[in-house]
């Protein structure tokens, strides 16, 4: 397939008179696990949000595997948002099949294995929860559909460092050929090595956009030297 | 155990080296099947297309070979491997003496002492970075 999983023209966003994006263009292949990576403030969620149709461009435009924001993009990417939204009066359970019937690509077997494997015990409402279980139960859901373009905004932030390397472990088992992972997130040493490329963004704008093994032939560094010198304080 | 990584190095070719140590040091035996990509994916911790990068890299100079349907196996050619053991020989030899030069040691200085330690006259027990 030789269309992008998901592609940005002249992408411009505006809050205000103040600029989350300004014309970034890029074009994401099939098959990657992309890293999306920017100090606090550098407009990476409001990429995601973009691409999720939870926001709409002021300027230019964003499809997904050809589609713009909508009804068909929607069953192709899925989306893991920086805060839960799951009610908090729901079960674990519950959250499952409410997945499970509202996502075809929903594939309840694997939820079920992971929530094993992160001892979430299936059965206790979401509000019982510690924030980091909370997220656990968000990123399982997520991870068990089977989508195109899976956006996941800081999927290991809030997780102690053993549910980290289960979570990217699960992300490399469950990802295949014709799906892209962007991940966007702070802790680029305990990602780097499960990216095929990551994109540096500052100010709503394209820093640098190239594959992790160029960079060490190129430069010798990795993402997070690169990342702490381009970005310097 | 996820593998661990330089910095410096791609970890495609990290992946590589570690792999070759695997079949020389004989925990990957001879004409044996390895892993699937996936499953060498989330035992080293790093994305399949690392895996896919490093294993092709093996198979171009024949120490592992890939049977149609069935997965990649070690070659069972002990030429092959016998090759990637001398090769990997000279690396570490070389960057031995070149360690050694560094400290200030003469590369016949640097032979006289591995004599000793043969020969069991060199203490182990200290700490190297004392």
């Amino acid at each position: 397939m030789s269309e992008a999983t998901l592609e940005c023209t002249g992408l411009s966003k505006y809050f205000g008179t103040n600029p989350a994006l300004h014309n970034l263009s890029i074009s994401l292949p099939t098959g990657k696990i992309i890293g999306l990576l920017g100090p606090n403030g550098s407009g990476k969620t409001t990429l995601i949000k973009l691409a999720c149709g939870l926001l709409t461009p002021t300027e230019g435009n964003i499809r997904v595997c050809g589609f713009e924001p909508g009804i068909e993009s929607k069953t192709l990417v899925s989306y893991l948002p920086e805060r839960t939204y799951l009610p908090d009066w729901m079960t674990v359970m519950e959250c499952i099949r409410f997945f499970q019937d509202f996502y075809a690509d929903f594939d309840y077997d694997r939820a079920i294995s992971m929530l094993q494997a992160l001892q979430v015990p299936a059965n206790a409402r979401m509000k019982t929860l510690s924030k980091g279980t909370r997220e656990k139960v968000q990123l399982v859901l997520v991870m068990s559909r089977r989508a195109r373009l899976y956006l996941l905004d800081e999927p290991i932030g809030g997780v102690d460092p053993a549910a980290r390397d289960y979570i990217l472990g699960t992300i490399l088992k469950n990802y295949n050929e014709d799906s892209t992972v962007l991940i966007s997130t702070h802790l680029i040493a305990d990602v780097e090595k499960i990216l095929d490329e990551f994109i540096f963004i500052q100010n709503g704008q394209l820093v640098s956009y190239a594959s992790t093994d160029s960079l060490r032939e190129d430069l010798g560094k990795s993402i997070d030297q690169y990342f702490r010198e381009v970005f310097r304080c | 155990m996820a593998w661990e990584f330089s910095n410096e190095k791609p970890i495609y070719v990290q992946v590589s080296d570690q792999i070759v140590s695997g079949i020389l040091t004989g925990s990957f035996k001879m004409g044996e099947k390895l892993p699937s990509v996936r499953e060498f994916a989330v035992i080293a911790a790093v994305n399949p297309n690392t895996i896919q990068k490093a294993l092709s890299e093996l198979e171009s100079v024949g120490l592992i070979e890939t049977q149609r349907n069935t997965g990649k196996y070690v070659t069972q050619e002990g030429s092959i491997i016998e090759m990637a053991r001398k090769k990997r020989g000279e690396f570490l030899a070389v960057e031995f003496l070149r360690s050694m030069a560094a400290l200030g040691y003469t590369n016949d200085q640097t032979i006289r002492l591995l004599e000793e330690a043969k020969n069991g006259e060199v203490m182990t027990d200290e700490r190297s970075d004392a």
